[in-house]
C-alpha cells in the first residue's frame, strides 16, 4: 500500500509541475494585467516601473524559472494585485469553499440517495417518473441561472432567506465556521443547494441504476427469503452495494465541487476561493491562478487517493496492490 | 506605543460599541467592487481611493463635482511661481487618538510614494515636490517650475499618522495601523466578504448619517441588484443600465443619478501609413484615411449620439462635443456635440478621395465601461451607412487594453481603431488633453494613453503653456484653447457621450452622485 501511495505522489508531482508551466504560459499569452492595475492618469515611467517591479519586462523563460526556484521553496510568488503572497489569499479562502462543497455534498447524498433508491424499487410509478424527470432539469439547468432564480423566489420574493453572502462565523480550532450558527446556515442553503443540484441529479441517476440492478441479484432474494424485513434488506444490502458507484463518482466530483463552485460563487457572492479565482481571472492576475490550479490539482488527487482506499474498506473483494507483487 | 494605544481604545471602543449596535442606525452597501487594500497608499486606483476616503482625511478634499475644499489644510495659496503654502487645522485628532499635526504631513509624503509592490503608485502626485515643514500647522511645498495643479495633487493624498510610516501594508490591512482622521474609523477587512466601518465620533467635518457602514462586494450586476430587493442590502452602486427603468417603478426603492467626468470617445490610428485594420473595400492596401482630419470629422458627423444614447444607454448618458461635461475647469465654449448628418459625412469623405469608402475593423472592450460592446456595434453600423463597410472586434478588458496600448510591433498600439474612455481624475481639462491628445512622449510623460498617436505641436505649446500658468482664469482660457484645436480643429480623437452613473437605494435614501464614479457612505442620506 505505501509503494503505491507514493507512486501516486510522484505521478501527481509530475502533473502539477506539467500544469503549472501551460498555466503559465497561457496567461501570459493571453495578456498582463499591468493596465488593469495602473491609474489611467500615470504616465509612461511609472507604467514602466510596474511593468519592470511585477517582473514582467523579463523574458517568459526567465520568469518561469525564477517561478519554479521560488516554488521549490514553497513560495508561489505575490500577487500582482494584492501584493500579499498568492498561498496565503487562496488558504484564507478555503474554509469557505470547503464549507460549501462539503455541504452541497451532504445534500446529494441525502437527497439523492434515497430518492434514487425509490425511483429504482419503483421504476414504473408516476412518483418515481417525476423524480427522474426532475433529475434531468438538474443537469440540464445553468447554475448561474437556478441560482438567480433561487435568489429572486426566496429572498426577493418570499423574502425568505438571505439573498447574498457568507453568515455569521465562528472560530472552530482555528477556523471560521459558518455552519454553526443560525444566520451562517441561512447563507449558506441557497448556494450549497445551487452547487449540489446537479450533483443531486447524477446520484439520484446512479443510485436508480444500482438499486434496480441489485433487486434482482441473488442474495437480495436470499435476504428476502430468510424473511428480513424490507427496510432491513434495502437498508443494509442494497445500499451497501449500490455506494461503490456513487461513492466513486461523488468523490471526483468533490473536487469538481470545489474547483468550480466558481459560478455559484460569483451569483451568491460567496467569499470562497472560485471567487478569487474568477477576479484574478479577470484582472490576470498570474500568480494567484496558477498557484489555485496547482492547489486544485493536489486536491484531485488525494482525493483520488481516498476514494481507492475507501473502495477496499466498502468492498472487502478490493485490495489495493503494491506495483510488483 | 502608538500601535498598543490603538490597540486599547480599539477595543474599548469597540466594546462600547457592541451593546449600542442593536438600535445603531447601519448602513449596507453592495458594491461592485472592492479594494485590494485598505493601505490608503498601496494603490492608486478609484477603488481603494473611494475605500480611503472614509477612513483618511487629505489636506485638500474633493466635493461630489469634485471642487476643491478644505481638509485637513483650512488654506492653501501660491507664495510665488515655485511655492505653495498650506495651513493646516488645528485640534484635530486621529483614531488612536494623536494629534495631527505638520509631522503627519511629512511622514506621509515619505511613505505614500515608496510603498513595496504598489501596482500603481502615488509617486506619480508627489514627484518634482519638495515639502518642508515651516512650523507645527505650515507646510510649504516648492517645485522647479511653476507647477498650477498643485491644490489637485495635494488632494489625492491620504495622510497618515506619523506613528505609521514605516508600517506595512499587511498592517493597515489587519487594522493595527489604520488610524486616519476620516469620518470613519476601520474596524474589520475580510476580503471578497465584508468591509466594516464605525463613525468617528471625533471627525472635525460634518458628521456622517451613519453609525456603522458594512461594505459587501457583489461583483453580479444582477446579484447585487436582486440584494437590494430582497432588502439585504441598503444601497448599491453600478446599477446595470437594463435594470433601471424597471427598478425606477419599484415603489420600495429610490434611484440618484449623476453625470460623470468620464467620456466615451474613439481612438484612430494616426502615425501609421499602413494602417492594419483598413483596407479599400476589395481587400487591397490603401494609404491610412484616417491620418486626413477630413475624414475624422466625417466619421464623427455620420454618428448619431441621440441615438445612442437613446437605445443603447436607455437614455442615461449625455452626448459629448469635448472631453469634459460643461461646467468643469477648462472646458471649451466652444464645442457642441456634433450634430448627426448623414449627408454631409458622405459629401466629406467624397472630396476627401473616398467616394466609395473603405473597409475598417473597430475594436473596444465587452467588460469595462457602461455597454461598451453596444456602443460600439451602433457605431459600426452607423459607419456602415456611409459607407465604410465597418466590422466590430470586442474583447475582455485584460486583453484589450494591452493589444490596444502596446501590441503592436515595437510596443506600439495594435488596433487602428478603437472605443475607450476617459475619466478626469483631476477633474479639469488638462488630464484627458495631456493624456489622450499631446504627442506620445516618454521623457515629458504626455501623451501616456494617446493610442492613436494624434500629434500636433501648436496644441502641445498651448498645453505647455497652460501647464505652466498658475493663475486660474488664463490656464482655464489656454485648456480650452487647446481643446478646441485638438477636437473642434484636428478631430484627433471623437468623443461620443459623458457616462452618467446610477445608484439605487432603498426608498427614503438618496445618494449625492458623484462625479468621480466613487461611492461613499458619507453621501448617501435620508430624504
Amino acid at each position: 500500500m505505501s509503494v503505491f501511495i507514493i507512486r501516486r505522489l510522484i505521478q501527481s508531482v509530475i502533473v502539477v509541475a506539467v500544469m503549472s508551466f501551460i498555466v503559465f504560459v497561457g496567461v501570459n499569452v493571453v495578456g498582463d494585467p499591468v493596465d488593469m492595475l495602473i491609474n489611467p492618469e500615470a504616465d509612461q515611467a511609472e507604467i514602466a516601473r510596474v511593468i519592470r517591479d511585477l517582473g514582467l519586462d523579463r523574458p517568459l523563460h526567465e520568469q518561469y524559472l525564477f517561478f519554479v526556484k521560488n516554488a521549490l521553496q514553497g513560495d508561489l510568488g505575490k500577487s500582482f494585485i494584492f501584493g500579499e503572497s498568492a498561498l496565503k489569499l487562496i488558504v484564507q479562502r478555503i474554509p469557505a469553499t470547503f464549507e460549501l462543497a462539503l455541504t452541497a455534498l451532504v445534500m446529494a447524498v441525502f437527497i439523492g440517495v434515497p430518492l434514487g433508491v425509490y425511483a429504482g424499487m419503483r421504476p414504473t410509478a408516476m412518483s418515481s417518473r417525476a423524480i427522474m424527470a426532475g433529475s434531468i432539469l438538474g443537469f440540464s439547468l445553468p447554475t448561474f441561472w437556478v441560482g438567480l432564480m433561487m435568489i429572486m423566489v426566496f429572498a426577493v420574493m418570499l423574502g425568505w432567506l438571505p439573498s447574498t453572502g457568507r453568515g455569521d462565523t465562528v472560530m472552530v480550532m482555528g477556523i471560521e465556521v459558518s455552519f454553526l450558527t443560525v444566520d451562517g446556515l441561512r447563507h449558506l442553503f441557497m448556494p450549497a443547494l445551487n452547487l449540489a443540484l446537479l450533483k443531486i441529479s447524477l446520484v439520484i441517476r446512479l443510485a436508480r441504476a444500482g438499486t434496480r440492478e441489485a433487486m434482482h441479484q441473488d442474495y437480495v432474494k436470499f435476504a428476502r427469503a430468510k424473511g428480513l424485513s424490507e427496510t432491513r434488506v434495502i437498508l443494509v444490502h442494497v445500499l451497501k452495494n449500490i455506494m461503490i458507484p456513487v461513492v466513486t463518482v461523488l468523490g471526483l466530483e468533490f473536487g469538481s465541487l470545489i474547483a468550480f463552485s466558481v459560478v455559484t460563487e460569483s451569483v451568491f457572492a460567496w467569499p470562497g476561493m472560485g471567487k478569487l479565482l474568477i477576479d484574478s481571472l479577470h484582472n490576470l492576475d498570474r500568480p494567484i491562478i496558477v498557484a489555485y490550479l496547482m492547489i486544485i490539482v493536489l486536491v484531485f488527487v488525494v482525493i483520488n487517493l481516498l476514494v481507492d482506499i475507501l473502495y477496499s474498506v466498502l468492498d472487502p473483494r478490493v485490495r489495493i496492490k503494491d506495483a510488483g507483487q | 506605543m502608538h500601535f498598543r494605544k490603538a490597540l486599547i481604545t480599539g477595543a474599548v471602543s469597540a466594546m462600547l460599541a457592541l451593546p449600542l449596535a442593536a438600535q445603531a442606525e447601519t448602513l449596507t452597501i453592495g458594491s461592485g467592487s472592492e479594494p485590494s487594500s485598505v493601505d490608503p497608499h498601496y494603490h492608486n486606483l478609484t477603488p481603494n481611493n473611494s475605500m480611503a476616503a472614509h477612513i483618511f482625511s487629505r489636506l485638500i478634499e474633493q466635493d461630489e463635482k469634485q471642487r476643491l475644499t478644505p481638509g485637513l489644510a483650512t488654506e492653501w495659496k501660491a507664495v510665488d511661481d515655485l511655492t505653495w503654502e498650506f495651513k493646516l487645522r488645528k485640534g484635530v485628532k486621529f483614531h488612536d487618538g494623536s494629534d495631527f499635526n505638520a509631522d503627519d504631513v511629512m511622514a506621509t509624503v515619505k511613505r505614500a510614494p515608496n510603498v513595496p509592490n504598489s501596482p500603481s503608485s502615488f509617486a506619480l502626485y508627489l514627484k518634482g515636490k519638495t515639502f518642508t515643514k515651516v512650523d507645527d500647522y505650515t507646510i510649504r511645498i516648492t517645485t522647479e517650475k511653476p507647477y498650477p495643479l498643485m491644490p489637485v495633487d495635494v488632494s489625492t493624498i491620504h495622510i497618515i499618522s506619523d506613528a505609521s510610516v514605516d508600517a506595512s501594508t499587511e498592517d493597515f490591512n489587519s487594522g493595527k495601523a489604520t488610524a486616519g482622521t476620516g469620518p470613519y474609523k476601520f474596524i474589520e477587512w475580510v476580503p471578497g466578504d465584508r468591509l466594516v466601518l464605525e463613525r468617528n465620533e471625533a471627525y472635525y467635518g460634518a458628521k456622517p448619517e451613519w453609525d456603522k457602514v458594512v461594505y459587501k462586494p457583489i461583483k453580479s450586476g444582477p446579484s447585487r441588484v436582486a440584494a437590494l430587493l430582497a432588502g439585504d442590502v441598503d444601497f448599491i452602486d453600478n446599477v446595470p443600465t437594463i435594470d433601471i427603468s424597471r427598478l425606477e417603478k419599484d415603489p420600495k426603492l429610490s434611484l440618484s443619478q449623476g453625470i460623470s467626468n468620464r467620456v466615451i470617445y474613439l481612438h484612430m490610428d494616426q502615425f501609421r501609413e499602413d494602417s492594419p485594420d483598413i483596407t479599400a473595400k476589395d481587400g487591397s492596401k490603401i494609404k491610412n484615411p484616417l491620418l486626413d482630419p477630413n475624414v475624422r470629422k466625417a466619421l464623427s458627423k455620420a454618428i448619431s449620439r441621440d441615438l445612442i444614447v437613446e437605445r443603447v444607454m436607455e437614455g442615461v448618458a449625455i452626448p459629448a462635443g469635448q472631453l469634459l461635461p460643461e461646467g468643469f475647469f477648462g472646458v471649451s465654449p466652444n464645442l457642441k456635440p456634433e450634430p448627426y448628418d448623414p449627408e454631409g459625412a458622405k459629401k466629406m469623405l467624397a472630396d476627401a478621395g473616398y467616394p466609395d469608402g473603405f473597409k475598417m475593423k473597430v475594436h473596444g472592450p465587452n467588460d469595462r465601461y457602461i455597454n461598451d460592446a453596444k456602443i460600439l456595434e451602433a457605431v459600426a453600423q452607423m459607419f456602415s451607412r456611409i459607407g465604410i463597410e465597418t466590422t466590430v472586434e470586442t474583447m475582455t478588458k485584460s486583453v484589450f487594453f494591452k493589444r490596444a496600448s502596446r501590441g503592436g510591433p515595437n510596443k506600439m498600439p495594435e488596433f487602428s481603431f478603437v472605443l475607450v474612455g476617459w475619466g478626469s481624475g483631476t477633474g479639469e481639462a488638462s488630464s484627458p488633453l495631456k493624456s489622450l491628445l499631446a504627442t506620445y512622449n516618454k521623457d515629458k510623460g504626455m501623451g501616456s494613453s494617446n493610442r492613436g498617436r494624434h500629434s500636433n505641436p501648436e496644441m502641445d505649446k498651448v498645453l505647455d503653456e497652460a501647464l505652466a500658468t498658475v493663475d486660474d482664469a488664463k490656464r482655464a482660457a489656454l485648456l480650452a484653447k487647446a481643446t478646441d484645436i485638438g477636437i473642434g480643429q484636428d478631430q484627433g480623437i471623437i468623443p461620443l457621450h459623458y457616462q452618467v452613473n446610477t445608484w439605487a437605494a432603498k426608498k427614503g435614501l438618496k445618494y449625492n452622485a458623484r462625479t468621480d464614479e466613487r461611492t461613499y457612505a458619507m453621501g448617501v442620506v435620508s430624504k
